[in-house]
């Protein structure tokens, strides 16, 4: 070996290291972003290491990449608003899996045949887990951003075709793995793989997508670490494994949060099943309040909990919802902020906002410290959030949501509901919360809404 | 690729894994986004695979075209993975102590 590559390996070794003490930092948020410079010197360390360790004569294609790529995620980085988040990250998914593709197809053409038995297998994981979740990413994405309707798209024998397309695939990597010169089945594996991403995300609602993203999340660090025993790299194993684990960690907590198996949400097809189940209890009927009575509840309540789901994200309601909180602490109130784990598109997405709208993170709280409050708050305010407070889950067995863990803000005195309309949630589940009669209901755009409040509250 | 080293590739495998299962399991529910973006970026390491097929000598032609778009896309990971994670971050570390929070009860 020569030096450089003493070099290079030295430089991944610390690269390593430093990303696990970044990782090892995230436990707390003082600490967190001194960890993430860490992790930035250790990829830029890793990337010089590289320049200098490998025999390089083509700078161009190398330059231009950079360059571009440097371009296009420094804008990201910098125009991405936080509502798009979700979005944003699926995207990223995507990248960073087609990334680990494309250096297994490059190291497919240039080594060919040449390739050893075990290193073809390591191949096969790295290109189909690369490529079925570049195109299930894209996807994911699309359906975020609402350029791909949120619904789950089904059909008759879905699940035959998949598993057709599935099995193909994998009769494709077996074949490469035998006859590794002909080429053709190579390039079906990958085409399979594209194809196959397709399939397993479009059968899945919006609302299912923090499962998604987390899962995607674990493939594409799963390919990264295929990549790094391809190319009998340690610090993409490391990285791969590490960014793999996490997305694994997140579906687990996300399945739970959702009372779910992960099979279910890929295969369940939950958005459809609900429309056939019957809607029993809607005896009801919902109350719907006044802005200034509910200015005056909120003003003459000593505890007040917001509980925020996804149309907070919609409306881009967290700096309304803020204003509103501050109002209130002012007048003595005191106001929590209750997250649900599965609120929102993806892990961790209510957080974000409300951090965004500069709530104090001491002021967020998790469902298991907050559930047990409930009972001694006097209002309790969902903003635009459905099943993550629908009580059906706790009390109606035979509820399709039964057994999922929700906010339970039907024990609060009283609860106020902003709601864009009468119409359902996301799932099409009748939710019994809104016709309980200590629920009263609010409807219009959560931003506007919340305008009028903290101005009546001004008044009161 | 001969046995010895397939096998001490496990080793490294299971070991991140294993360190991985710890350290990411004390991650509070309130990092998750930033923490999934924070992975994502550093999974971005796939790029100096990459800058090997985009560069090295006697590759040909078609592998530096696959190496400049995946050098593209891992670039787009690693700076705006790390670019929007520290965003995140830094909201989550201004106005550390409300007067109001924590001292109900």
């Amino acid at each position: 070996m020569s030096l450089t590559s003493y070099f290079m390996e030295a430089t991944y070794l610390i690269a390593s290291l430093l990303f696990i003490l970044a990782l090892k930092m995230m436990s707390h948020p003082e600490t967190a972003r001194k960890g993430m410079f860490l992790a930035e010197g250790g990829m830029f360390a890793a990337i010089v290491g590289t320049l200098v360790g490998t025999e390089i004569v083509t700078w161009s294609w190398i330059i231009a990449g950079l360059a571009l790529g440097s371009i296009i995620g420094g804008w990201m980085a910098v125009t991405v608003p936080m509502t798009a988040m979700p979005q944003r990250t699926a995207l990223s998914h995507a990248f960073g899996a087609l990334a680990a593709a494309l250096v297994g197809v490059g190291e497919f053409v240039v080594k060919g045949s040449e390739l050893s038995g075990i290193t073809r297998g390591a191949l096969g994981f790295e290109v189909m887990l690369g490529a079925l979740t570049t195109t299930g990413s894209l996807i994911a994405a699309g359906k975020l951003q609402g350029i791909i309707a949120g619904k789950p798209v089904q059909f008759k024998g879905q699940n035959a075709v998949n598993l057709l397309i599935g099995l193909s695939m994998i009769s494709s990597f077996v074949f490469f793995c035998i006859h590794p010169e002909v080429i053709a089945a190579f390039y079906s594996m990958l085409g399979l793989a594209f194809v196959f991403g397709v399939m397993l995300v479009i059968p899945i609602g919006s609302a299912d997508m923090p499962v998604v993203m987390s899962l995607l999340n674990s493939y594409a660090g799963l390919a990264a670490a295929a990549t790094g025993f391809v190319l009998q790299n340690n610090v993409l194993i490391i990285a791969g494994t590490l960014d793999g684990f996490s997305g694994f960690i997140l579906s687990v907590l996300m399945c739970k949060a959702m009372n779910r198996s992960i099979t279910n949400v890929l295969f369940g097809g939950f958005g459809a099943v609900i429309a056939e189940a019957s809607t029993s209890n809607s005896g009801g009927v919902m109350r719907e309040i006044s802005l200034d009575d509910a200015a005056m509840q909120l003003a003459f309540a000593n505890r007040v909990i917001f509980v925020p789901g996804y149309g907070l994200a919609t409306a881009q309601a967290q700096h309304a919802v803020r204003e509103l909180g501050e109002l209130l602490e002012e007048r003595g109130v005191t106001v929590k902020y209750a997250i649900h784990p599965v609120a929102g598109r993806m892990p961790g997405h209510m957080n974000v906002l409300l951090a965004e709208a500069n709530v104090p993170y001491s002021s967020l709280y998790e469902m298991e410290q907050i559930n047990p409050e409930f009972p001694s708050t006097d209002v309790a305010v969902v903003i635009g959030a459905n099943d993550v407070v629908n009580p059906d889950a706790r009390d109606n067995p035979n509820s399709l949501i039964a057994g999922m863990p929700i906010l339970e803000v039907d024990r609060a005195k009283s609860v106020i509901v902003l709601k864009r309309g009468q119409g359902r949630g996301f799932s099409g589940l009748e939710n019994p919360l809104f016709f309980k009669p200590c629920t009263s209901m609010l409807y219009g755009d959560a931003k506007a809404t919340l305008g009028h409040l903290a101005q009546a509250v001004q008044h009161v | 690729m001969n046995p010895a080293v397939l096998i001490a590739s496990v080793y490294v495998f299971a070991l991140a894994a294993f360190l991985g299962y710890q350290v990411i399991s004390r991650v509070p529910p309130l990092l998750h986004t930033p923490l999934m973006s924070a992975t994502n970026a550093i999974s971005g390491i796939s790029l100096i695979g990459s800058l090997v097929l985009a560069g090295k000598a006697h590759y040909p032609l078609f592998a530096h075209i696959l190496g400049f778009v995946a050098v593209t896309t891992a670039t787009i990971n690693v700076v705006g993975g790390f670019g929007i994670t520290d965003r995140m971050l830094k909201m989550f570390g201004k106005r550390k102590a409300a007067p109001t929070a924590e001292v109900a009860k």
